[in-house]
Order: structure tokens, then C-alpha cells, then sequence
């Protein structure tokens, strides 16, 4: 008995640090963006100043759109894609199978660095220009590995009996894939959609080594208004970032538990 | 006029024969059982009826129609799943509806023949929940109304009940009789548990490794086996080796072997006529055996003889005795009644006489395949594996 209550002590001890050393940062880069001063060091009082002038600022704004563009556009391909090898991936006959099943995989392990720089290469060495359109191909690139293997994990989790069951019911082929594998698919297509466009918003390496001059991203812009010392304005656009990403954890909660009723 | 021809069926699985040369028909409106241990291929005949998997040789005929070659989905037969397979992202009613969904039926009509399905299956006020948020009986109910909407010719049943527990089982089983009355068409219904296969079944056909061994009305099943497979599989019996002696106009006389050079004499009616000097085997259910510590008196058509017990089963209803005779243990199912032989209960290791009518014996023209003890639990494989289990055995096969 006196272990165990030990034992659940020292849980709550770990989780409490564990929370106190994730969360604390976070806490005083929002408290500090509140505050009036241009260095972070201590409290001269509070303003929004820093907030109007995000919104003031072009760059910042060009930077959002950008980021954003590129997020949607790489989410809706990389998902598209996602799929389509998830259901290719699930057939036996085809040869390249095991070949291609760990394929998918090396992105995930692979450093982004190394990513970024072969890409850079191809780009360089097809003489292609970098900007918006590269930026794009990179993120739909490392996204399609996420959302393909995310795809996979609902699909090997699916009742093949179901498909007899509305062959059965005098369902051909085709009706059975849109009326019971596509809606049964549903769940994991938008967890791995989601999971893309989280990772194309906050991808900072890939896209530095891909985007050129002239095209920034938000992480992009951020890294380097860091480098001019400007921290203030980030520190209340990173606030706002976090607000963001806290409204898609829940959207994605609720798309969930709607889902998989 | 029959429903469903089946003509020498044949399917193999990477060279494991499944089903082996089957042929048989079933009459319209009847309910017939496929009986038999995991793997003897019950479930790859109904898979085959369904359209699942393609004969290796064979026909099947539903009515006039070949449909040995016809995709599920342009057969009138629907199938009820062990796992009902419903569908999870529907309701109730969709799930029903399906069916007709596909056929692109209007709107009105759909709506009342739902209702109307689930009014039969006693479903209607569930019609809006979703698949896992009712009970394995509901879901049982929900996939009969399912199968049986489309109106099909046949419905077959992959062992519908096996995921139920004992009462929900024997509810269902009254209940499925019930629908079977209610829409009058032919269901085949496959099962490891003879007991539901005898109390449902207008005919049933015992299998073992792929063949048809014995197919009739259960009652004759049960009575009268037609091999050692069936007797054993069918209830439970206790089977005695025998030799004739000689041959009267309605009784053999059979010399018994109880092992160790001991022998034992009965008389028996028999169905086929035997040879004198042949060997066989006496069928002896253990519920027709009677159990008394007095010697009964004699009479010309009772068999007598006497043993020792070694084990007593209580098991509520009845009790089982195992008593042994010689080197051979018989089975005797005694049930608990005080008319007669109301004196002090039978003990272990008491001498006992136990005694039958000649007429409830039977004989099987087989002989006692060697180290089969007479009621020995373990002589075939025992069932109660699923048809999941049957997939993964002829797999590992």
C-alpha cells in the first residue's frame, strides 16, 4: 500500500515537471510580449503595442499569406497523394510493395537538413528557380510520407468483412469504396491532413534551404527579424501562433469525436 | 421443389482441400444445418452459396439459375456474419436500408420497408443508434433485418450465435425459428454446436474434412448415426467393440471385448444385415443406459451387465456416472428423480449393474478404431472454435 502511494506520488511529481519545463517558456514569451519594453528584461508595464504593430507590418502580413498558401496547397496535395498510396500500398499484387513501404518511411528518419540541402540541389541542378512553387513541391515532398502513413494505420485497422458484407447487400466494387472504405477512411485522411498542415507551418529548415530570396515564410521571416534583434513583434506573433495551433488541437478533438462515434 | 443444387462441389486452399466434392439439394423454406468441427469446410461451402470464393469444380444452382460464377452482389442470397459486420459510421436504419439504398429505391418505399424490418426483428425504437453503442443481441437482430430486406431467396448464417452467451443464445435461436416462420424462406445455417443445430434444423448434414458424412432430419441424425463420426459428433455416445455371433430374425447376438481377454455378451436389433464373425461397432447413447446397485430381473430383450463406478459428474439436471467394465468406461447419464430407486445415492468404486433395451443400441458397420476408449472425452478434436479460427487452421495448412 505505502509504495503505491509513493509510487503515485512520484508520478505526480515527474508530470508536474515535466509540465512546469514544456509550459513555463510558453508562458513567459506571452507574459513578455504584453511587455513595454524593447529588451526582454523585466516588467516596464502593459501594452498591445507590439500586437498593432504586427499587423502594421507588410512583410509580416506577406509572410502570413505565404505560409498559410503554402500550408493549404501542400495539405490538400500531400493528402490527395496520402491516400492514393495508402489504398496502392494496400494491394498485395503489386510487386514494389515492401520496396516502396519503407521508402515511405525514410523521410520521417531522415534529417530535414538533409532534406533541405538534396532538394536544394535538384532545384539547383534543374534550373529550376526557387521560390513560392519550390517552397511547395519540399512541403508536399516530406508531407505525403506523414499522410500516407497515417492513412495506412486507419486502413490496416479496417473490417475487410464489412466490404463482403455490402458485396452482399448488392454493392458493386465501386459503390462499396464510397459508401463504406471512404467513409470508414474519414477519420484518418483528416488526422493526417492535419498533421501536414501543422507540419508545413511551422517547417523551418526544408524551406529555408528552398525558398530563395523574396519568399518568406512566417518561420522564415521570424528567424531573421530575430537576426535584426527586432525579438518584441515575434514574441506577440509567436503568441498568436500558439492561440492558432490551440484552436486546431481542439478542431481536431472535435472532428475526432464526431468522427468515430 | 428445391431451392438450392449443389453439384460436386470442390475447393481447395493452397492445396489443403477444404470442401471435397460435395453434392446435395435443399427444398424451398427449408432450414438447413451445416454441422461439423472447425475446418471441415461448413464455412467455405456458405462462403462459396455466398459468392465469396469460386469453386474449384462444381455447380450451384438457386432454383433454375447457375450461379456458380455470379459476383455476391447479383445473387438473391444474403448472408448473416459471425461478427454481424455492421456497418460502424451508420445507424440503425441505414445499415437496414443499405440495401435498398444501392438499389436506388424510392425514398417512401425504402422508409416502410425499414420500419417494417425492424418491426420484425423488434428493433424499431433503436432505429437511430449507431452499431456500437448496442448490445451483441441487438446487433444480431440489426444484421437479420439487414439481410433479409433485399428479400433474398436464400439467407445463410455463419454461425449467427456463437458470439452470444448461453441464454442470449437460446433466446435467439427461438427467435430466428420464429423469423424463419414469419418470411418463409430458406435459410442455411452453419455451426460447431450441435445442440442448436438439432433444436433449429428441418434437415442437417454433418461434415468432416470436407465431405458430407451423414445429412437428415437431426432426430434421425442422433438416433440412428451412420458412422462412428456421426454418433460422436452428435451428442455424446459411448461406442463398443464388438464381434457377431450370430444372427437371428430381428437380433444379433454380439460378443464385447472389455479388454484384458474380457468379454461380455449383448444382443442387439440391427439395420443392415451383418456377417457372422464381422467386428463392428455398437452405438450406446448414455441417457438410454439405466444405473441400479440391485440386479434388475431378467428379461429377454434387456442387456445386462455389471461394472464398477469410477467417476460421478453432477451436473444439475443429470448426473454422469463413468463406470467401468472391464477396460472399457461407459458413459450413463441419470437424471435426478426419486420415483424409483429411492434408496441411498451410488457411490464411487460401488459395483453396479447397468442395463438398456436391445432395441436402443446401434450398430455401425465400422470397426472400433484401436485406442478409441469407449467414452473418452477426446476422440475427435472437440469444436468451439470460431470460423475466424477455421480461416487461420486452413492457412496454417
Amino acid at each position: 500500500m505505502k509504495s503505491g502511494k509513493l509510487y503515485k506520488r512520484m508520478n505526480l511529481t515527474i508530470f508536474t515537471l515535466v509540465m512546469v519545463f514544456l509550459y513555463i517558456p510558453i508562458i513567459i514569451l506571452i507574459i513578455f510580449s504584453f511587455n513595454d519594453s524593447k529588451i526582454v528584461a523585466g516588467w516596464q508595464g502593459f501594452t498591445v503595442k507590439y500586437y498593432l504593430q504586427l499587423f502594421e507590418n507588410q512583410q509580416i502580413k506577406q509572410a502570413f499569406q505565404n505560409t498559410m498558401l503554402i500550408a493549404i496547397l501542400s495539405t490538400l496535395f500531400s493528402t490527395i497523394l496520402g491516400v492514393l498510396a495508402a489504398l496502392g500500398l494496400e494491394n498485395k499484387r503489386f510487386t514494389g510493395r515492401k520496396v516502396m513501404n519503407a521508402l515511405i518511411y525514410v523521410p520521417l528518419i531522415m534529417p530535414d537538413i538533409l532534406m533541405g540541402v538534396s532538394l536544394a540541389l535538384m532545384f539547383n541542378f534543374l534550373r529550376v528557380g526557387t521560390g513560392m512553387a519550390t517552397v511547395l513541391i519540399a512541403h508536399i515532398t516530406f508531407c505525403v510520407s506523414y499522410t500516407t502513413i497515417v492513412v495506412q494505420s486507419r486502413l490496416q485497422g479496417f473490417d475487410y468483412s464489412l466490404v463482403e458484407a455490402a458485396m452482399d447487400l448488392g454493392a458493386k466494387p465501386w459503390l462499396i469504396f464510397w459508401k463504406v472504405k471512404f467513409p470508414l477512411m474519414i477519420p484518418g485522411i483528416i488526422a493526417g491532413a492535419l498533421l501536414a498542415f501543422t507540419l508545413s507551418i511551422d517547417d523551418f529548415i526544408i524551406t529555408f534551404f528552398t525558398s530563395g530570396r523574396g519568399f518568406d515564410t512566417l518561420p522564415i521571416y521570424v528567424e531573421g527579424a530575430i537576426r535584426r534583434g527586432t525579438i518584441t513583434t515575434i514574441n506577440a506573433l509567436s503568441t498568436l501562433m500558439i492561440g492558432f495551433t490551440l484552436f486546431l488541437v481542439a478542431i481536431t478533438k472535435r472532428v475526432r469525436n464526431l468522427l468515430l462515434r | 421443389m428445391e431451392e438450392i443444387r449443389i453439384e460436386n462441389l470442390t475447393k481447395s486452399f493452397d492445396g489443403f482441400i477444404a470442401v471435397n466434392d460435395v453434392s446435395f439439394t435443399i427444398k424451398t423454406g427449408e432450414l438447413f444445418s451445416f454441422l461439423g468441427p472447425s475446418g471441415c469446410g461448413k464455412t467455405t461451402l456458405l462462403r462459396m452459396i455466398a459468392g465469396f470464393e469460386t469453386p474449384l469444380t462444381g455447380r450451384i444452382m438457386l432454383g433454375n439459375q447457375d450461379i456458380t460464377q455470379l459476383p455476391p452482389y447479383k445473387r438473391q442470397v444474403n448472408t448473416i456474419f459471425q461478427n454481424y459486420s455492421l456497418f460502424p459510421h451508420m445507424t440503425v436504419y441505414e445499415n437496414v436500408a443499405f440495401a435498398l439504398r444501392i438499389k436506388k429505391v424510392p425514398h417512401a418505399e425504402i422508409d416502410s420497408r425499414v420500419k417494417e424490418m425492424l418491426q420484425l426483428v423488434k428493433m424499431e425504437d433503436q432505429a437511430a443508434k449507431y452499431p456500437n453503442t448496442i448490445s451483441g443481441g441487438q446487433k444480431q437482430r440489426v444484421a437479420i433485418a439487414r439481410a433479409l430486406i433485399n428479400k433474398p431467396k436464400v439467407l445463410l448464417l455463419d454461425e449467427p450465435l456463437a458470439a452470444l452467451d448461453l441464454k442470449l443464445r437460446q433466446h435467439m435461436l427461438i427467435e430466428l425459428m420464429n423469423i424463419h416462420d414469419a418470411v418463409g424462406i430458406t435459410f442455411i445455417y452453419v455451426t460447431h454446436d450441435q445442440s442448436e443445430a438439432m433444436s433449429i434444423s428441418d434437415r442437417a448434414a454433418v461434415m468432416n474434412h470436407g465431405n458430407i458424412i451423414q445429412s437428415g432430419p437431426p432426430d434421425d441424425i442422433y438416433e440412428r448415426p451412420a458412422s462412428i463420426f456421426s454418433a460422436y459428433f452428435i451428442g455424446e455416445t459411448n461406442l463398443i467393440p464388438a464381434e457377431v455371433t450370430s444372427i437371428e430374425e430381428e437380433y444379433v447376438d454380439l460378443k464385447c471385448n472389455a479388454g484384458d481377454g474380457e468379454f461380455f455378451e449383448i444382443d442387439s436389433t440391427f439395420h443392415f444385415r451383418p456377417e457372422v464373425g464381422q467386428k463392428l461397432t455398437v452405438s450406446l447413447r448414455p441417457e438410454k443406459i439405466a444405473i441400479s446397485r440391485t440386479k434388475p430381473r431378467a428379461q429377454e430383450d434387456i442387456n445386462v451387465i455389471k461394472g464398477i463406478i469410477e467417476d460421478i459428474l453432477y451436473l444439475g439436471s443429470h448426473t454422469q456416472y463413468i463406470v467401468k467394465v472391464g477396460n472399457l468406461k461407459f458413459r450413463v447419464f441419470s437424471q435426478h428423480k426419486r420415483v424409483y430407486f429411492d434408496d441411498k445415492a451410488l457411490d464411487w468404486e460401488e459395483p453396479v449393474w447397468l442395463f438398456w433395451h436391445d432395441t436402443d443400441s446401434w450398430l455401425i458397420d465400422e470397426v472400433t478404431p484401436m485406442g478409441m476408449d469407449v467414452g473418452e472425452v477426446n476422440v475427435f478434436e472437440r469444436p468451439f472454435q470460431t470460423s475466424r479460427g477455421v480461416k487461420r487452421l486452413l492457412k496454417s495448412e
